[in-house]
């Protein structure tokens, strides 16, 4: 506290990228109770809605994660789980309720669509959400047992429990690009939606 | 003992805005316990002119009462619905277009997706239909099997429609019931395909895999058991005043007005037409079975509400009856056209590895024709039109979605009733928007 | 009703076993078209126990009419309309409608062959069915085919702007025609306000009765609905 040439706040918190006894400890206690209480806001479509829905009820038991508050209002939530597959007329939607959600905020991709189209190469679906918004924490499967949604959550919690609020970057809003209203630039975007695997073999037409 | 009052402002709903745009708010005296004594009219000036003002409401895409990516703009005269206008397609992945690219075998995989509540069922019916299309026969075992498939998926299915209703409507515990329910059927499925949710359980001429050893016992356990949930939910909600007086005489269809708007499955016989495909238009000897058609007779949301929770009884019974019939033998047609010949063959013999990898890279190979089966699935008649212009690949998958139908009617049924009847109204429809999209 | 109350005399409905590729019974509605609408009658088929009725595009509205209307055939039921294109260019394309009848438990399908060089149009069916509305639009939306007299013709699964054509069409990439990056541009310059106001809700008649001072705010672009 005796350095002139700083101001009192960053000796105390310390410069960006360095931490004191108090920075790590607050950050213990805002993390701990951020990530033990994270208020899921169900961004059900399809399939991986009914397995959610199986997460939050009987046998599974979304609420001893601290989850059982479900915020169906994009105003009162913490974490986004888009369940589900999300077509290009879904797009500004879930990007609009992103929007809505104040910051901190986390997302979960769940299922193979949300993540990355899955089977569904087509005219009609967005190529990963994570085109449109910043996903978290990826969920793997076809839709992904309720196991696998509750191991997606508890990574959620541990990254959560990683922050730093020293690092100011991490609660920056993704800006579409003024020119063409994307998020990521096009080239990137096309990158990540190749057809992959055996599906260009599977797609020719007429045999 | 005098009563000790306390007077609190209450802004009423209905008491409307003072000249200057503020809420009125009425003074309330209110007694110790709780009761009100008196209520003082709002002192207006001139009474505002309510009627000639429409409102536009929009519920959705995302809304957790609307059962998925449904969009409705409702124009109300105060609280009444005046106009309904749907509007669909959020959901909308190109399933038909997919379907063109792929061979029979592997559209199944986007069966379960499209209707995924009833995903086994839809399993069975595409295979119903690609295998008239093969003009192939299927074993008696496969054909028993097949119906425990579609019962049981009737049932997944009328419980989440039971769960999230009852959550629509204010009820939360027989969501809870009925999922625990549904968990035990997955541990059916689990055990039977290896999939809770996305079964993917036939191929064309047969099953994917043979019910495990054993199984047979657990289904007749979950038999004994579920209609004891059946009737639990039955006594907390058919006598329930809110429930009764929360879904009668909402949304009611005659029985013309549903045949001429399409409506198919429960929301047809809550309408008094014992239409069932079941019934009617016969599959998978479906005739041979001895259950009822539940049929009401107001068509209105109650009425689909009992023909719902009455099917759930009707399907545990052909289960019953199921079982006690299943015979034994193959589970797989022995038509070489579209059944892999068996691995140790594939792997010693020439003409069977041949045969095996025609079959797996060119696929096979219908006649020049087209049928639609239609099925009674939870939801209502759903049928596949297939198309084959003799390729490995339909030229024209079709499917039929009884809830996209279902849906239609939707307009008609809420004009003239509260918005908060919308929703139970839009409940009783029973949609599945992946089915509605496609 | 009970379906099959104006047959009593018929067996009861069983699962159908081996039924032939062509040919089998005809369903006796084909041969009623045939005397009645001679001219407008092309040809029937019995595909897989399912008779298959052409007739001329022109005459659709007329002789669905006569089938849902008349005693002796009572078709009630619209089950699906749908639109088959082949994936031979010359082959023309083909409008379907699947018929039932409740009443005699019969079940007939309806086709018209519509050529792709001349403009896809036909009568809608929307007068005599309800449940045609959506199921026209649909087909209007997938296949590009104008349904004459159907009362709000207009896309139902893509959204209203969507510009890369008929996905249904054998002619429609099945990825779509434009790049991944130009489909999701596109998708996010749907406004969201835009199609959340109230001005968009192609209900332009609503907003006529909207009070002053809300369109007027509406019309400065005052964000709704969100």
């Amino acid at each position: 506290m005796g350095l002139s040439h700083t101001t009192p706040t960053s000796a105390m918190f310390g410069a960006p990228h360095q931490e004191s006894w108090v920075t790590t400890k607050l950050d213990f206690l805002v993390n701990w109770s951020r990530a033990k209480s994270l208020w899921p806001m169900p961004f059900g479509t399809a399939c991986c809605a009914i397995e959610f829905m199986a997460t939050a009820a009987t046998r599974f038991d979304l609420a001893r994660f601290g989850m059982e508050r479900m915020s169906f209002s994009p105003r009162q939530a913490d974490v986004l789980i888009c369940a589900g597959r999300v077509p290009f007329k879904l797009a500004p939607v879930l990007r609009r309720i992103w929007q809505q959600m104040p910051q901190p905020k986390w997302a979960i991709s769940m299922g193979a669509c949300a993540s990355s189209g899955g089977m569904f190469d087509n005219y009609a679906v967005v190529q990963g959400i994570d085109t449109i918004i910043p996903v978290d924490v990826y969920v793997p499967g076809c839709p992904p047992r309720p196991e696998g949604l509750l191991y997606g959550i508890m990574m959620l919690q541990e990254k959560v429990m990683r922050e730093k609020m020293s690092d100011n970057t991490i609660r920056n809003e993704m800006e579409p690009d003024p020119e063409s209203g994307l998020y990521i630039p096009a080239s990137r975007i096309d990158e990540l939606s190749e057809p992959f695997g055996n599906s260009i073999q599977q797609t020719r037409s007429g045999l | 003992m005098a009563t000790k009052t306390r007077t609190v402002e209450v802004a009423l709903g209905t008491a409307g805005v003072d000249s200057d745009g503020r809420a009125v708010r009425t003074p309330m005296t209110v007694t110790e316990n709780g009761s009100v004594t008196t209520l003082e009219p709002p002192a207006l000036g001139a009474a505002p002119e309510l009627a000639g003002e429409h409102m536009l409401i929009n519920i959705g895409p995302q809304h957790p009462a609307t059962h998925g990516v449904l969009r409705l703009v409702l124009e109300l005269d105060g609280e009444t619905v005046v106009r309904c206008i749907p509007h669909i397609g959020y959901l909308h992945c190109g399933f038909e277009k997919i379907g063109e690219y792929r061979q029979y075998n592997q559209v199944i995989p986007w069966t379960d997706r499209e209707d995924y509540l009833n995903s086994i069922g839809n399993n069975v019916a595409f295979s119903i239909g690609a295998e008239r299309l093969f003009g192939v026969e299927v074993p008696p075992r496969c054909t028993v099997l097949r119906v425990i498939a579609m019962e049981l998926s009737r049932i997944i299915s009328h419980l989440v429609w039971l769960g999230t209703t009852c959550i629509d409507l204010g009820a939360f515990t027989p969501f809870l019931w009925s999922f625990q329910e549904r968990e035990n059927v997955y541990n059916l499925l689990e055990s039977w395909v290896g999939a809770r949710l996305t079964t993917s359980a036939t191929r064309v001429g047969g099953m994917a895999a043979d019910i495990p050893e054993g199984w047979t016992d657990q289904l007749r356990h979950f038999i004994r058991t579920f209609p004891k949930t059946v009737d639990e939910c039955d006594r907390m909600l058919t006598k329930n005043g809110i429930w009764i007086g929360r879904t009668t005489a909402l949304g009611v269809m005659s029985a013309n007005e549903a045949i001429n708007y399409g409506l198919s499955g429960p929301m047809l016989r809550a309408s008094g037409v014992a239409y069932d495909v079941r019934k009617d238009f016969p599959y998978l000897d479906y005739e041979t079975y001895d259950f009822d058609v539940p049929v009401g007779s107001n068509g209105d949301v109650y009425d689909r509400f009992l023909v719902r929770v009455e099917e759930l009884r009707q399907s545990t019974r052909i289960l019953a009856q199921a079982i006690d019939r299943l015979p034994d033998g193959p589970v797989n047609s022995s038509d070489h056209r579209v059944i892999l010949p068996p691995k140790s063959r594939a792997m010693s013999d020439m003409e069977s590895m041949i045969h095996h990898f025609k079959q797996v890279m060119e696929g096979p190979r219908p006649p020049i024709g087209e049928v639609y089966v239609p099925v009674e699935s939870p939801k209502g008649e759903k049928g596949y039109y297939f198309v084959s212009d003799g390729t490995a690949k339909p030229v024209r998958w079709r499917i039929r979605p009884p809830s996209y139908v279902n849906l239609s009617a939707i307009s008609k049924m809420v004009e003239g009733h509260l918005l908060s009847d919308v929703i139970a109204i839009n409940a009783s429809i029973d949609i599945v928007m992946g089915e509605i999209d496609r | 009703m009970l379906p099959g109350s104006a047959n009593p005399g018929a067996p009861a409905p069983a699962t159908p076993r081996n039924l032939p590729q062509r040919g089998g019974e005809p369903n006796p509605s084909a041969a009623a078209i045939a005397a009645k609408f001679g001219k407008s009658f092309v040809r029937s088929e019995v595909i897989w126990g399912d008779t298959n009725v052409y007739i001329q595009a022109s005459a659709v509205s007329e002789i669905i009419r006569w089938l849902h209307d008349d005693a002796t055939q009572q078709y009630d039921y619209l089950s699906d309309v749908t639109a088959v294109e082949f994936r031979d260019a010359e082959q023309p394309l083909e409008v379907v409608w699947h018929l039932r009848s409740l009443p005699f438990r019969r079940f007939l399908r309806v086709k018209v062959s519509l050529d792709k060089r001349a403009p896809l149009a036909v009568d809608s069916v929307w007068p005599i069915y309800k449940s045609a509305n959506w199921l026209e639009r649909e087909c209007f939306d997938m296949f590009g085919i104008t349904f004459t007299g159907h009362p709000d013709l207009r896309r139902i699964l893509m959204w209203e702007s969507y510009r890369e054509g008929y996905p249904l069409r054998k002619d429609f990439p099945l990825r779509g025609r434009f790049s991944r990056a130009e489909q999701l541009r596109q998708a996010l310059s749907i406004t969201t306000e835009g199609r959340y106001s109230m001005e968009e809700l192609s209900v332009a008649q609503a907003f006529e009765d909207l009070p002053e001072d809300m369109r007027r705010r509406l019309a400065g672009g005052e964000r709704t609905g969100e």
